[in-house]
């Protein structure tokens, strides 16, 4: 029976070893940045990473894709090295996140805005162009649209293109985008879907009135089928495009701009999906995107504020920086020598009253 | 007589409708067969089309002037400010000497990757006596001029729609035409990271991430695995609570791996402090994951030892703790390594509980040990097929092949060992 016990007791020794020698290991310091967040920006961050790594002497930041929510609650959790440094963001950080920050010690973030990403409603490349305005798109996806009388909802009864709109094809209503989950879903939802749906004078009213009302009817998409939910891979839906050319998908700009020879967006309210149109603001569908650093970091991780400086110089978020190769829509020159300036001087959020 | 008679009537009657109906299962058995070794072709002939391509990378030749002023001025090697984008850049203008605007330069850029001053600096860093020298020197093309090359743009459609201008498909054909570009042998695919350049992104990362997170597993998975199977088996009271537990464990085997990625991040990470993206953590989930798979295997392994030689062993008066170990263990243990590798493959394959615990990250550094942050094969296929570059898609397809490739040899090895090691009575 001695056997026995020495048997099972090295089995335990080891295994209780094993853990030990992994928690010393977490509270030693950390020699590389740590990124956080949206899917969107990912792209973009790791182009910047990547360079960083390989022109200077410290570790290529690691980047993780948790989505703009996820990242910033693990950005919130806390300071230290078990903390990220960075969340990236597809949207502005919102006030109930900055005041969990705070109650976690994370007080000093600074705000970087990089660019604008612009979503695009595309179909295959020999199917007809479309020019589309919000209201179409409204019309078309929501779950309920105003009936005749103003006040009055009815379950989307449109089928075709249409219907919606006698000037579109009469080909049916097949829309490919994003689910629930994904930012660029939000931001469609928000900028298109809502843009069409406060055209309607008595719902644009309710914003007012009843707000909860008005983005229940505003940001709900039909569930009959004409809108499908084609999963986070932007590239399944430019291949489902090419199958069916009766499709539409809803992506972003980077993923057209890529695909340019088998896809193409439609205009909305009469303006193509293009790089200047986007950068201009005349392109309606463009979000703004952001990373959020912590502010005790910098100095404290190696690279953190060679990263930063990376990030938003000319060579990179510039005209003609090697992010606008990959998609990402420059801020106008102005706003992004004030942002590089704010973000090198490390001018953080102003603190939500507690 | 007449009984008989009928009787054996009735079985020639039914005869033919028996061999017919044998006939026919026998027809719906080999159906069955060919439809899944069709499938299995399909998906292998399309990977093996997508993928294959990725093995071969486009290289431009280049005679790289390495000027002293500019990487190494007065004498010394200054790699902080040494220009070697520069030095390859002049050397592909060279080719082009009608071209002078700032426009057209930026545009001859684009066809070198952004590895090739790295590639060119690591060769002078390794050999410092070429500084002075013109080398010629094969370095990777922009992966538009990769997908260009192996025919994934269309150089016959509008210039508008394709990622290479007009003028740019032009030089490359002058430029094929003078042997300055070839095909060649992709080693980044095996000995880089990670990168967000299809040219020179590579699978070396994410196989080390597996691999540490495959010996955590097995370090930890199979002791404990065989442990408990021959507890359960040999030592273990038969009663309501052993069966209570055997009942639990096959349930365990069939649980969504996902589930052991939330309790991975909850207990590992939360609770315990271990490092988000650490191959330890990964290894510990997939430790989890296979624990029961292994615990099923080596107590069917146990079992068919037969009972006669743990009854022998006693009978000539070894203790049941020597029958275990002297007896049972060694003649179940080809069984119970079947059960591990098999484990281990299905260790491999996993993605989704690695999602939990922060493996789908950039990141390009090979990992060097259990608590650097790492990716795994499998999530690195994910993040590939992901991205908006093209040339991404046959690399999403040569790192399946790749990871596939993995698969079959440990499961050739589950194979081999069984055939070479079980003993039959």
């Amino acid at each position: 029976m001695i056997n026995k016990r020495r048997f099972s007791s090295i089995l335990s020794v080891s295994i209780v070893g094993l853990t030990l020698s992994a928690s010393t290991f977490a509270q030693s310091g950390r020699d590389y940045v740590y990124v956080v967040g949206s899917s969107t920006v990912y792209p973009f961050a790791t182009v910047v990473a990547e360079r960083f790594g390989r022109g200077s002497e410290f570790k290529t930041p690691k980047i993780e894709s948790t989505g703009s929510g996820g990242g910033l609650k693990l950005f919130c959790d806390g300071v230290g090295v078990d903390y990220p440094d960075i969340a990236n963001s597809s949207r502005a950080i919102k006030e109930s996140e900055i005041s969990t920050c705070a109650s976690n010690g994370v007080t000093g973030i600074v705000e970087v805005k990089i660019g604008y990403d612009g979503i695009v409603i595309a179909n295959a490349l020999q199917s007809d162009a479309l020019d589309l305005s919000r209201r179409d798109i409204f019309m078309a996806l929501a779950k309920m649209v105003p009936g005749e009388k103003a006040g009055e909802l009815i379950e989307n009864p449109f089928v075709t293109w249409a219907d919606v709109n006698p000037d579109l094809p009469a080909i049916k209503i097949e829309v490919l985008g994003p689910p629930p989950t994904s930012g660029t879903r939000d931001a469609f939802v928000e900028l298109a879907m809502e843009g069409g749906c406060s055209s309607v004078a008595w719902i644009k009213d309710l914003k007012k009135s009843d707000e909860d009302r008005y983005k229940a009817i505003c940001h709900t998409v039909r569930e009959d089928g004409a809108f499908v939910e084609a999963g986070e891979n932007d590239n399944l839906i430019v291949q489902k495009l090419q199958a069916n050319p009766h499709a539409f998908g809803i992506f972003g700009f980077s993923f057209l701009d890529q695909n340019r020879e088998s896809v193409k967006g439609a205009s909305i309210d009469g303006v193509a999906p293009t790089f200047d149109a986007i950068s201009d603001g005349s392109y309606p569908v463009s979000r703004p995107l952001f990373f959020y650093a912590k502010k005790a970091h910098v100095d404290v991780i190696p690279g953190l504020r060679g990263y930063l400086r990376e990030f938003t110089s000319e060579r990179a978020w510039g005209e003609e920086g090697y992010l606008s190769d990959r998609g990402l829509i420059p801020l106008p020159e102005d706003e992004r020598r004030e942002v590089a300036a704010n973000t090198l001087k490390l001018n953080t959020l102003p603190l939500t009253s507690q | 007589m007449p009984n008989q008679m009928t009787s054996r009537a009735r079985v020639e009657a039914g005869l033919s409708r028996r061999k017919r109906k044998e006939k026919i299962f026998r027809a719906s058995g080999l159906l069955a067969t060919a439809i899944g070794i069709l499938f299995l072709g399909i998906f292998f002939s399309t990977l093996v089309a997508k993928g294959a391509s990725a093995f071969v990378q486009t290289y431009l030749l280049l005679d790289v002037e390495l000027t002293a002023e500019t990487i190494a001025p007065g004498g010394e090697l200054d790699l902080e400010y040494a220009d070697f984008d520069g030095l390859v850049r002049t050397a592909l203008r060279n080719n082009f000497p009608e071209l002078s605007g700032r426009n057209d330069r930026r545009e001859l850029n684009r066809l070198l990757s952004v590895g090739a001053g790295f590639q060119v600096r690591d060769l002078v860093v390794a050999n410092p006596d070429l500084i002075g020298t013109t080398q010629e020197i094969w370095v990777p093309a922009a992966s538009n001029v990769d997908m260009l090359m192996k025919g994934n743009i269309d150089a016959t459609v509008d210039e508008s729609l394709r990622n290479l201008s007009d003028r740019q498909i032009r030089w490359i054909d002058t430029l094929d035409q003078a042997g300055r570009v070839d095909l060649r042998l992709n080693k980044a695919l095996f000995t880089n990271g990670d990168s967000r350049e299809p040219e020179l992104a590579g699978i070396r990362g994410a196989m080390m991430g597996s691999f540490f997170m495959l010996v955590v597993t097995i370090a930890l998975a199979f002791p404990v695995g065989v442990a408990a199977a021959i507890y359960l088996e040999e030592f273990a009271p038969k009663n309501r609570w052993s069966d209570l537990v055997e009942v639990n464990i096959n349930n365990l085997a069939a649980v969504p791996s996902i589930v052991f990625g939330l309790l991975g991040l909850a207990v590992f990470i939360n609770w315990m402090g271990l490092p988000r993206s650490a191959p330890l953590v990964g290894g510990l989930v997939l430790a989890l994951l296979t624990l029961p798979v292994i615990i099923i295997a080596s107590r069917a392994a146990i079992k068919a030892v037969p009972p006669s030689i743990r009854e022998a062993a006693l009978g000539l008066g070894a203790s049941k703790m020597q029958v275990v170990f002297h007896h049972v263990m060694p003649l179940a243990m080809p069984g119970m390594l079947t059960g591990a590798i098999i484990g281990m493959s299905r260790a491999l394959g996993e993605s989704a509980p690695l999602l939990m615990i922060g493996m789908i990250a950039f990141i390009v550094d090979v990992p060097g040990g259990f608590t650097d942050p790492a990716t795994a094969l499998p999530v690195q296929i994910y993040l590939w097929a992901d991205s908006p570059e093209r040339a991404f898609a046959e690399r999403t397809s040569a790192a399946i092949i790749v990871l596939l490739a993995f698969l079959l040899l440990m499961n050739l090895a589950a194979v081999i060992l069984r055939r070479r090691m079980e003993r039959r009575w």
